[in-house]
């Protein structure tokens, strides 16, 4: 395999510096590379993708009532980090999760920084996943976010920056676990030599992460995942999560809540339930209190962890730390409550609801990309320098009636990596981002696996990556050393 | 164990079961047929009838093609997935319960169930079927389902998941050893004359050769075939693992290991049902089935069986409906 003729084309590239010039990190996968042939790869690449459909590493598409399963496309050349570049990350993370943790805890008590006008009380009292009904409850150890993942990507310079936290449900840690153990088997004699750290684990730490915050007195708590069912996209993750955890993996319609304590129902009777990693959102998940058409969720849910005799991970109204608009003021948060400088930088932002801002972006829209604040997946967003004209004006009319929705960004040059092209049987530079997979157990107990979901844009050109739009993904190395 | 994860595992495993004896089924009957000449339309209907009427779908066959005969009988039993009880239907059930469960079940044994249904699904299988033949092509899921039986016997611990999945397992072979035999007898009425001549014995050779019983039943009455001794064979041996007295026996097994009653006493319905079946089985003999009425006892036996899983349906796998108005209500007051 040759890449001698791969272009960088003006971009940041993850393997080259310059054409032709790999960065050492890369220096062994390339020679690896050097002494394998087209055919050989292929068979490769095939094989792992077999691999994944008959193990049913799928994720379920809705485009018909049959929801089909897919494979998520795996591109068999890793992503590499080095141990400098992740000790980095590790810290920025750690130093991100635990203010937003501490924001959480605040704006459901004593609401210091909206008190202290850092940030405007009315940004918080808005946002569409704010709990108000929550302000003044504990949660176990004062944890909110228990399981973060947070998007990366580089711009031009090859500069980290956070797109966006996910505090809710972040999902994709299942494929971070399959791809090593894919990539293991297709090239079984490079990993011993490569020097990458191990990422199995990760079972286990979240495990220790969700008995931790069981109820007082549970030495040998029971730990469900909550799963909205087998038709959810992440299905399979859910039970392979549940799996390599060895717990039990429940729907809506296996639990029932009596005198506020959580049951599931089983062959023996009625089981008690003290920790969920609750992969439903917080509208769905108890119709007594929020949306009372869900049928996915447990009538009286709410109840059980008000009084403490179950617990949940993520905890419930974390997704206004989801929102745009509070991502705007995470770097604030750092500071007000670490007082210490943001160790990552993130995407500069403008706010609509801000008069200055707000003209700069309307007078700017064909130039900047434009996001809703609670929406993911890639909807309710406009890129600017590619949108139709009607586009444009639509999102205009939209911004100017709700403004407190929405946000702008620069348009930021995507790093790229070298990934296989079956079409044109050559390694073509294609635009990724990168998620790693924060556990916290407390501002002194961070467990980061050390890699993390690498998703690539497959269409040439392209800047989306979401599965459900034409991505894929590549195994993440970060290695012991920095070669 | 939840009670929703003991209905996938009992669903999982009678869906494996009836896909693997379905197959059994058509291709010894496709095979039998080689055996007789000058085969007019209403002698394939008088030989595929009373294979539809086994599988308790003749009602819906009748509904999808006009006439009984191997080609109609085969694309029914097998590819129509229109019939929830084909093959592929049967596959495609059973990956759906295992896709539900997942967390239970060993790798090994969802990916062989996944691969089947990958197979079954893709141009392959027609490949097979088109060009190889269907001996072949039942032959390639027989195999799947035994790997499957062994990866169920070599992989997962002996406990509650296990013994869910073999009671499913042996409630359907039990119910479908009845059926098989039931088919010689439909075959049997039209003409009494033929008893004990050559296409009498090639019948039940072939019922022999669809319960996979040929072999042990030679061994323990050597060449001779004998209707009665043949049917004594596959209702109450206590060694062959299809005798519907070796499934009851296995039945009974694991309902109380389920329940961890002992054998002799009963705590539940399923387990006061199962024991009288058995103690049938073991103090009578082929005499009093036929003394009874060969039809009416297996009859009356696929009844028996039907009632000992719905027993155990309501005891450990069924859960009241939550009314999630009342739940709502009630959880709402509870909360001012």
């Amino acid at each position: 395999m040759d890449l001698s003729s791969y272009q960088t084309d003006g971009f940041f590239d993850e393997m080259f510096s310059a054409p032709g010039v790999v960065r050492p990190h890369y220096q062994k996968v390339l020679e690896r590379l050097d002494r394998m042939n087209l055919q050989d790869f292929e068979q490769k690449q095939q094989a792992v993708d077999l691999l994944f459909l008959r193990a049913g590493v799928t994720f379920t598409v809705y485009s018909d009532n049959q929801g089909t399963e897919r494979i998520f496309p795996f591109d068999l050349m890793p992503r590499i980090i080095p141990q400098s570049e992740w000790e980095f990350l590790e810290r920025g993370l750690k130093q991100r999760i635990i203010a937003l943790n501490m924001f959480l805890h605040d704006i459901y008590h004593d609401q210091k920084i909206l008190k202290d006008g850092v940030i405007p009380p009315s940004y918080v009292l808005s946002a569409k996943h704010f709990r108000r009904e929550f302000v003044g409850s504990d949660v176990p150890k004062d944890i909110y976010i228990h399981i973060c993942g947070s998007d990366l990507i580089r711009d031009k310079d090859g500069r980290y920056l956070v797109l966006e936290d996910n505090g809710r449900c972040p999902s994709g840690v299942s494929y971070v676990l399959e791809n090593r153990q894919a990539m293991r088997r297709a090239f079984p004699n490079l990993f011993p030599t490569a020097g990458v750290r191990p990422v199995e684990n990760y079972a286990e730490k979240l495990l220790k992460m969700l008995r931790n915050i069981a109820p007082k007195g549970q030495d040998n708590p029971t730990v469900c995942v909550l799963t909205p069912g087998v038709y959810n996209s992440a299905y399979f993750e859910h039970c392979f999560l549940a799996r390599q955890m060895g717990v039990e993996i429940v729907e809506g319609r296996d639990l029932l809540v009596r005198d506020f304590k959580v049951y599931m129902r089983t062959t023996k009777g009625l089981q008690q339930v003290d920790v969920l990693y609750r992969r439903i959102d917080d509208d769905f998940i108890d119709p007594s209190v929020f949306r009372p058409d869900s049928m996915l969720g447990v009538p009286g849910l709410v109840n059980a962890v008000r009084a403490g005799n179950v617990a949940l991970a993520n905890s419930i109204g974390t997704g206004v730390a989801d929102d745009k608009v509070m991502y705007y003021f995470v770097p604030k948060m750092i500071k007000y409550y670490l007082g210490e400088d943001p160790i990552l930088d993130q995407v500069e932002t403008y706010l609509a609801s801000e008069d200055k801002d707000r003209q700069h972006i309307l007078a700017n829209l064909d130039k900047l990309v434009v996001k809703s604040a609670n929406e993911a997946g890639g909807y309710g967003m406009l890129m600017g320098p590619w949108a139709e004209k009607e586009e444009i004006e639509r999102f205009r009319v939209e911004i100017e009636r709700n403004p407190r929705n929405f946000i702008a960004q620069s348009p930021i040059s995507l790093s790229r990596h070298p990934t296989w092209i079956p079409e044109t049987e050559a390694f073509e530079g294609r635009h990724i981002d990168f998620r790693p997979y924060i556990l916290y157990s407390g501002p002194d107990d961070i467990s980061i696996i050390p890699g993390g979901l690498t998703r690539v844009a497959l269409k040439r050109g392209s800047l989306v990556v979401n599965s459900s739009q034409g991505g894929g993904s590549k195994d993440t190395w970060v290695l012991y050393g920095n070669e | 164990m939840l009670s929703r994860v003991a209905d996938s595992l009992y669903w999982l495993a009678r869906y494996t079961e009836r896909a693997d004896n379905l197959a059994r089924l058509v291709e010894v009957n496709l095979q039998l047929l080689l055996d007789f000449k000058d085969l007019d339309n209403d002698k394939l209907k008088e030989h595929w009838d009373p294979v539809i009427r086994s599988t308790g779908d003749e009602e819906r066959f009748y509904e999808l093609y006009d006439e009984a005969n191997s080609q109609t009988v085969t694309d029914f039993l097998t590819f129509n997935s229109e019939n929830p009880n084909s093959v592929i239907g049967c596959i495609s059930a059973a990956r759906e319960n295992a896709r539900m469960i997942r967390d239970q079940i060993s790798s090994e044994l969802w990916e062989t169930l996944n691969n089947l249904y990958l197979f079954l699904k893709s141009n392959d299988a027609k490949h097979i079927w088109e060009h190889s033949g269907a001996y072949e092509f039942y032959d390639h899921i027989k195999d799947h389902s035994l790997r499957f039986q062994g990866l169920v016997a070599a992989t997962l611990p002996r406990d509650e998941c296990y013994d869910f999945m073999q009671f499913g397992r042996f409630i359907e072979r039990a119910d479908k050893t009845t059926r098989m035999l039931d088919i010689k007898y439909h075959i049997l009425l039209p003409s009494p004359n033929d008893v004990g001549g050559a296409v009498d014995t090639a019948q039940w050779v072939a019922l022999l050769r669809a319960a996979s019983a040929y072999d042990a039943y030679h061994a323990q009455y050597l060449a001779s075939i004998d209707p009665a001794n043949i049917a004594e064979f596959l209702i109450f041996s206590d060694t062959f693992p299809r005798s519907i007295r070796y499934c009851v026996t296995q039945i009974n097994a694991r309902l109380h290991n389920i329940s961890g009653c002992p054998w002799g006493s009963y705590s539940n319905e399923p387990e006061k049902l199962c024991g009288k079946l058995m103690s049938d089985l073991i103090y009578s003999n082929v005499q009093d089935v036929i003394s009874f009425g060969m039809h009416e006892w297996l009859d009356q036996c696929q009844q028996r069986l039907n009632e000992i899983s719905q027993a155990t349906y309501q005891t450990y796998m069924f859960q009241k409906p939550i009314d999630l108005a009342e739940e709502i209500q009630q959880q709402q007051q509870q909360q001012q």
